[in-house]
């Protein structure tokens, strides 16, 4: 084919407008989001999975400008986010190595659902300074051990959980005299039974442990350890477990009377709603990790996120969809207020300053980065009691602990603070 | 004399890309330096006609022994943690292999597996070690000298490298000469060497511990390099990483693992940041695709291509 004169004209034109525009489109860069959470293996599904689809509607959304006040600005200040997502599983070598990889190629890491990768991450994140936001591992020591200055936490720590369960067990049997446990054997499980049994200690002294039973993770079969709590006596049976090894605890359990026989806590047995749902016996007391799922306050973030979670989801978000919502409109706060007034892109410095000991609004109700010299969040926690009605699962008897009755003062140690008497 | 030159060029390349090369680089560099040490002395075992499942048992002993130092005793030298992470390792396969010399084929793989599960098993088990959540160590001097800022990660990949080329090129010597061809033989028929006048126990014995102090070695290597343990070193998926590096490269060549295990590591990164929610399954083909195509591992490419030059 022969151009004709014309043509090659308007092809160079075209070009040079092309390259007046890319310093335009330059500025409008958008800022890179690394989101890293299990997308395979035993966790993807109750956490991994729920979080990568909120972080996607979530960044869809705040793009559009479509979530409720005070997030009505588009993307970050006006720029769109864009996610760059990766997968958490493999253990904490492969995650420090992927992580560094991230980190260049990204603005801000959002991530990690696991404590092992959690503690990991975070010197890292400290020594390539890298803002680093964790929003979903529950274990205290990440800013009990250290200070960082990079790396943030939106989401509360796993003491609260424990703490939570226990004020309520106390208020409601104030008689109790003996408790077991069923958690699985993993650095989770056991610092779990441990704060639930070191709270009860605190609150009822001279309380009875009868048993606790710490079967292999993911064994899946409880035969003989159900025997065991059965022939235990104890009053109250506390669990942490989740994914399928709840769901196993509680159809192996039901049927033998387990949770009839005893008062059952399942600290953190909120996503398995979803799918065990009415099959949960009536009566158990179920923790969410905080005001998430059906805990959440009656606000409009809150009914936002539910809603368009489930329009396109199917189910509704559980309380790792919550956590990573929260987590990405926390970074957005930061940003807006660290971007104040002015034009001009704060840079990460300003993020930072920003971000620490500030107060946002998630869909999970009010998040204060209180603890961890302004780093770690704290949340009020919920607790209620399974109850089914008309055959749909319902929580009843709802108790809201306001943060600062669950969770330590900042520079206390959570173990020492429980076992010192869970003191303002 | 052509090992030593290649050697030579080699740790001369390290240092340039230790020096020279981004941060991310110089990590993956040192972790794919970690485990070819490891799969080293997996090779040496493998000439003997015996595969380890439990490589993993030395990987965590190394790496527990290197971040207990400065954990529980805070000594935080690079130097002494890398060398008593190699003699943890050797000491324990010394006792250990006392036992499992006297097994072949299944029964000495599945030993070797069950062995490391042990040691996963006690690590999940000690909350004081964090658990599964495992605990950070921090390395600040190498031979009581104190690291300039951002340098540690440089320092470690020489000293890693340094390491690395000492063990091939002794494993090279080892291999090559009147040892390697026992190794060999007693791969091939094992009856034959005792007639011979030779002792099978004891290749295999000293093989495995020469197996065991690598994997040691590479363990600290590693933990150095991640700031960080947990008990997923010892966990039997690990030491399949390790089985699958050999194969990857091949048994031919001392070069063969780090080759393998740079090119594993590459291939794993690529394919979790391009393929975040099928890694695993672009991991797994390419392993059926050299077990179908190159069963001789990838280094036989680079022998076919010697030959025909």
């Amino acid at each position: 084919m022969r151009m004709s004169p014309s043509f090659t004209l308007r092809a160079a034109v075209a070009a040079f407008v092309m390259l007046l525009t890319v310093p335009a489109s330059l500025a409008q860069q958008p800022i890179k989001v690394g989101i890293v959470t299990l997308l395979s293996g035993p966790a993807a599904g109750p956490f991994g999975v729920p979080a990568r689809n909120a972080a996607e509607l979530t960044a869809e959304m705040v793009n559009a400008g479509t979530v409720p006040a005070p997030y009505t600005q588009k993307g970050f200040g006006g720029t769109p986010i864009e996610l760059v997502i990766i997968d958490e599983a493999g253990g904490p070598q492969k995650q420090v190595a992927e992580f560094r990889n991230l980190a260049p190629r990204v603005d801000i890491v959002i991530g990690y659902i696991s404590s092992g990768d959690c503690l990991a991450i975070a010197p890292v994140a400290e020594e390539l300074k890298k803002l680093t936001i964790l929003f979903d591992c529950g274990t205290p020591r990440i800013f009990e051990d250290a200070s960082y200055k990079y790396v943030f936490r939106t989401g509360p720590t796993g003491t609260m959980d424990n703490v939570s369960v226990a004020l309520y067990l106390v208020e409601r049997n104030p008689n109790v005299k003996s408790i077991a446990g069923i958690n699985q054997n993993y650095a989770w499980g056991q610092d779990s039974w441990a704060d639930f049994e070191n709270a009860m200690k605190t609150l009822k002294p001279g309380i009875e442990v009868k048993t606790s039973q710490m079967p292999k993770l993911f064994a899946g079969q409880f035969g003989a350890e159900i025997t065991t709590l059965l022939g235990s006596g104890a009053e109250v049976i506390h669990s942490s477990m989740w994914g399928g090894d709840l769901e196993g605890l509680v159809l192996q359990g039901a049927p033998r009377g387990l949770f009839e026989k005893h008062k059952v806590i399942l600290s953190a047995g909120e996503p398995a709603i979803n799918r065990l749902s009415t099959r949960i016996p009536d009566g158990t007391i179920l923790g969410a990790r905080g005001p998430f799922g059906p805990f959440a306050p009656d606000t409009e973030l809150a009914r936002w996120l539910k809603t368009n979670y489930q329009d396109r989801y199917q189910v509704p978000p559980n309380y790792a969809s919550f956590k990573i919502a929260q987590a990405i409109l926390g970074v957005k706060a930061a940003y807006e207020k660290a971007k104040g007034a002015g034009s001009a892109a704060p840079d990460q410095d300003k993020i930072i300053a920003a971000l620490e000991n500030l107060t946002f609004e998630g869909p999970g109700g009010t998040v204060k980065m209180s603890l961890g010299k302004g780093h770690q969040a704290v949340m009020d926690a919920a607790v209620g009691t399974t109850k089914v009605e008309g055959g749909q699962l319902k929580m009843v008897d709802v108790v809201r602990y306001p943060a600062e009755k669950v969770n330590p003062p900042d520079g206390v140690k959570s173990e020492a603070w429980i076992k010192t008497g869970l003191k303002k | 004399m052509k090992a030593l030159a290649a050697a030579a060029v080699a740790f001369a390349l390290l240092i340039a890309l230790a020096l020279l090369a981004p941060q991310w680089l110089v990590f993956m560099a040192m972790l794919a330096l970690a485990k070819g040490v490891v799969v080293l002395g997996l090779v040496v075992l493998m000439r003997t006609g015996l595969v380890s499942f439990g490589q993993g048992l030395y990987f965590g002993i190394g790496a527990y022994a290197a971040a207990l130092l400065s954990h529980q005793w805070h000594i935080a030298d690079a130097a002494v943690m890398l060398l008593a992470a190699a003699a943890a390792g050797g000491l324990l396969a010394a006792l250990l292999g006392l036992l499992l010399a006297r097994y072949r084929d299944i029964f000495f793989a599945m030993l070797s597996l069950a062995l490391s599960m042990i040691l996963y098993g006690l690590l999940v088990k000690s909350a004081a070690l964090g658990s599964t959540d495992g605990f950070n160590l921090h390395a600040r001097t190498f031979f009581g000298i104190a690291f300039a800022s951002g340098m540690e990660r440089r320092v470690f990949l020489i000293a890693g490298s340094a390491c690395a080329v000492v063990a091939a090129l002794m494993v090279h010597r080892l291999l090559d000469g009147h040892w390697g061809r026992l190794a060999s033989a007693v791969r091939d028929n094992e009856l034959r060497v005792s007639y011979l006048g030779a002792s099978p126990y004891r290749v295999v014995y000293f093989n495995y511990l020469i197996a065991g102090t690598l994997a040691g070695l590479g363990g600290a290597l590693a933990a150095l390099a991640v700031g960080h343990v947990d008990p997923e070193t010892t966990y039997w998926t690990t030491s399949g990483e390790f089985v699958f590096i050999a194969i990857l490269g091949g048994t031919q060549s001392i070069m063969a693992p780090f080759v393998a295990a740079a090119i594993f590591e590459t291939l794993r990164t690529i394919a979790s940041q391009y393929a975040p929610n099928v890694w695993q399954m672009s991991l797994g083909l390419a392993m059926l695709a050299i077990i179908m195509f190159q069963p001789a591992g990838l280094w036989s490419l680079a022998e076919r291509w010697r030959r025909s030059a």
